[in-house]
């Protein structure tokens, strides 16, 4: 039949449009996969770069991303879960609840450049940080504020009512309820939440334009107050602003930040399944 | 004895209650910090942005020429390059996100449906410098060969890493959109005789459509917000893009703009308040799109319905 034929055809169209919309991804993985690899080995990782960034290894950008996650997450993930139990367990549902909500929503749809600007001005000028650690760390984790806060809230709205319920009855106080009961529960979503967000961080650039990047250290950064170099910067900077650099450095550099993203996001997505398999509720 | 115990319980229970109400306390202020976060951004654009609408003409600053050495300051060719790659962006976006969302929820196979929505989010995880760096060593280059036009970074180059960029916010909350359309309409629908096909078209996909529409203004905002890709791929002149072939020439977008000439401007100095100023349109502009994107979304809350 006629309309039967429409749909078959219709059917193997949608089919081709996911393939358009998938096969690019498998490409940029592909590649640089297939031509960073023979650029990584223990003195890439391990070592500083040497003759201009163009040989020797990307150590202490290694070492800043890793130390501007962990700066991200320190500051992060008190006021991501937080916000997250006021909204599930305290707000009720009220005008200035409602603008909690408008502004986190806000808060995600603000540019990632708008976001180092507001550290340049905020934490780098006003609070006299200057540009460190501590101004990037600063920055991205109230970038990272609202991807942790919508998940944490979900995995908490996810715990049954009756957890609290029982709690409640048993003579424990609304907070013993959440400390010992709703948190330890939706736990599992909550870290995929961190994760997500913190990789999110870990990948970005523009905030840490101004806030802490630095093109070139000769060292490691000493304390929260020192510049650090960072994994998206490095790549940025060696594939735009250093004539004559090797590809092989840039597609090795670029493997090294996907590696670390992409192993983040594995985690998250293993930790989500695992859990959701193993919960009783 | 007794009295001691419950003395004791008593002092215990004043301390847990003091702990328990400063914790709450402390809950309720992260709660609320999210709109001081906003405010305090909205504030510190200012305070650095204003300046930038003191010190220049307005004929300048809304100008069409962008040679900030020479005391040109026009945004105009600014706006038009982000919203040139935007408006691009979001016409190659949109009918591959929906119809990537239908094909998802509607119709894979769940074997299909295993590989594509992990995929996807993959791509929602990689930095989008990454991206830039793949659009600029490799997709210019083929889009110089195939297009035949002098060099591949170009507003188009730009639209297209912006599109992928795009795609996962949109097919996940057009996949959520779908998602929340009752059973009983796809029912019907076949009940009456159409096909799945029909039934998707006439039934499934018109009654998401808030949905996609909101889906399709958050991808929006996430493009026209992007910046390192964009700076990467799109060449970087500031010129009106009046003509039709504009597309296939270089463009600046306003975040490109920011993070290329803030690292090299003297603090204070007329080109670094008007950089903020630029930071300012940007910032209301985002701010606009998600006010529209976030109504449609309390609606629906609120009617606990589909639209």
């Amino acid at each position: 039949m006629h309309r039967h034929r429409v749909q078959r055809v219709g059917f193997a169209l949608l089919g081709l449009v996911s393939v358009i919309v998938v096969a690019p991804i498998l490409a940029v993985i592909g590649v640089i996969v297939a031509r960073g690899i023979g650029a990584i080995n223990w003195e890439f990782i391990t070592a500083m770069p040497r003759e201009g960034m163009k040989a020797g290894g990307i150590f202490p950008a290694i070492v800043g991303t890793l130390v501007l996650t962990l700066g991200t997450a320190v500051v992060a993930i008190p006021l991501g879960v937080g916000g997250a139990v006021y909204l599930s367990e305290y707000a009720r549902d009220t005008w200035l609840t409602r603008a909690i909500r408008l502004a986190i929503i806000n808060l995600a749809g603000i540019p990632s450049v708008v976001y180092g600007l507001f550290g340049l001005g905020l934490f780098v000028l006003f609070l006299g940080f200057g540009t460190s650690i501590l101004a990037g760390s600063l920055t991205l984790a109230i970038m990272t504020l609202p991807t942790i806060i919508s998940a944490a809230e979900e995995a908490l709205r996810a715990v049954p009512t009756e957890f609290r319920t029982v709690s409640a009855s048993l003579g424990g106080t609304r907070w013993q309820g959440i400390r010992r009961i709703v948190l330890p529960q939706a736990l599992p979503g909550i870290i995929t939440g961190i994760i997500l967000g913190l990789l999110r961080a870990a990948g970005e650039t523009a905030p840490i334009l101004f806030t802490v990047a630095a093109f070139y250290l000769a060292s490691l950064p000493h304390s929260p107050f020192d510049q650090t170099m960072a994994l998206p910067y490095h790549l940025y900077v060696i594939s735009t602003q250093v004539p004559g650099m090797p590809l092989r450095v840039q597609y090795g550099t670029a493997l090294v930040l996907l590696v670390f993203v992409l192993s983040l996001n594995l985690v998250a997505t293993l930790v989500r399944r695992y859990y959701r398999r193993r919960r009783e509720w | 004895m007794e009295r001691r115990v419950s003395n004791r319980g008593d002092t215990a229970n004043r301390i847990s209650r003091w702990t328990e109400f400063t914790i709450e306390t402390v809950i309720r202020v992260v709660g609320f910090s999210s709109i001081g976060f906003v405010v305090l951004i909205f504030l510190f654009l200012l305070r650095e942005g204003v300046p930038a609408f003191v010190r220049v003409q307005p004929g300048n600053l809304f100008g069409v020429r962008w040679y900030p050495t020479f005391g040109l300051f026009g945004t105009l060719p600014l706006l038009m390059g982000s919203l040139l790659v935007t408006v691009t962006a979001i016409l190659i976006a949109l009918p591959l996100g929906v119809l990537t969302a239908v094909f998802v929820r509607e119709v894979a196979p769940g074997w299909a449906r295993e590989i594509l929505k992990p995929l996807i989010e993959v791509l929602a995880g990689i930095p989008s410098v990454v991206l830039g760096f793949f659009g600029m060593t490799l997709v210019a280059p083929l889009v110089r060969t195939v297009l035949n036009i002098p060099t591949g970074l170009s507003a188009f180059t730009g639209a297209l890493i912006l599109a992928y960029m795009a795609l996962p916010t949109i097919i996940s909350i057009a996949e959520d959109a779908l998602d929340a359309v009752p059973k009983s309409y796809r029912d019907a629908g076949l009940a009456m005789g159409a096909t799945q096909w029909q039934t998707i078209w006439r039934v499934v996909v018109p009654a998401a459509r808030s949905g996609i529409v909101t889906a399709v203004m958050l991808g929006m905002g996430r493009a026209i917000g992007e910046t390192m890709a964009v700076m990467m791929v799109t060449g970087n002149a500031a010129r009106m893009p009046t003509t039709l072939d504009s597309l296939f020439r270089p463009v600046r977008t306003m975040t490109a703009t920011i993070a290329a000439e803030m690292g090299e401007v003297a603090q204070g100095s007329t080109h670094y308040h008007v950089l903020f100023g630029v930071g300012i349109l940007l910032f209301l502009i985002t701010f606009a799109i998600n006010l529209a994107a976030a109504s449609t979304i309390f609606k629906k809350r609120r009617k606990g319905g589909l639209r």
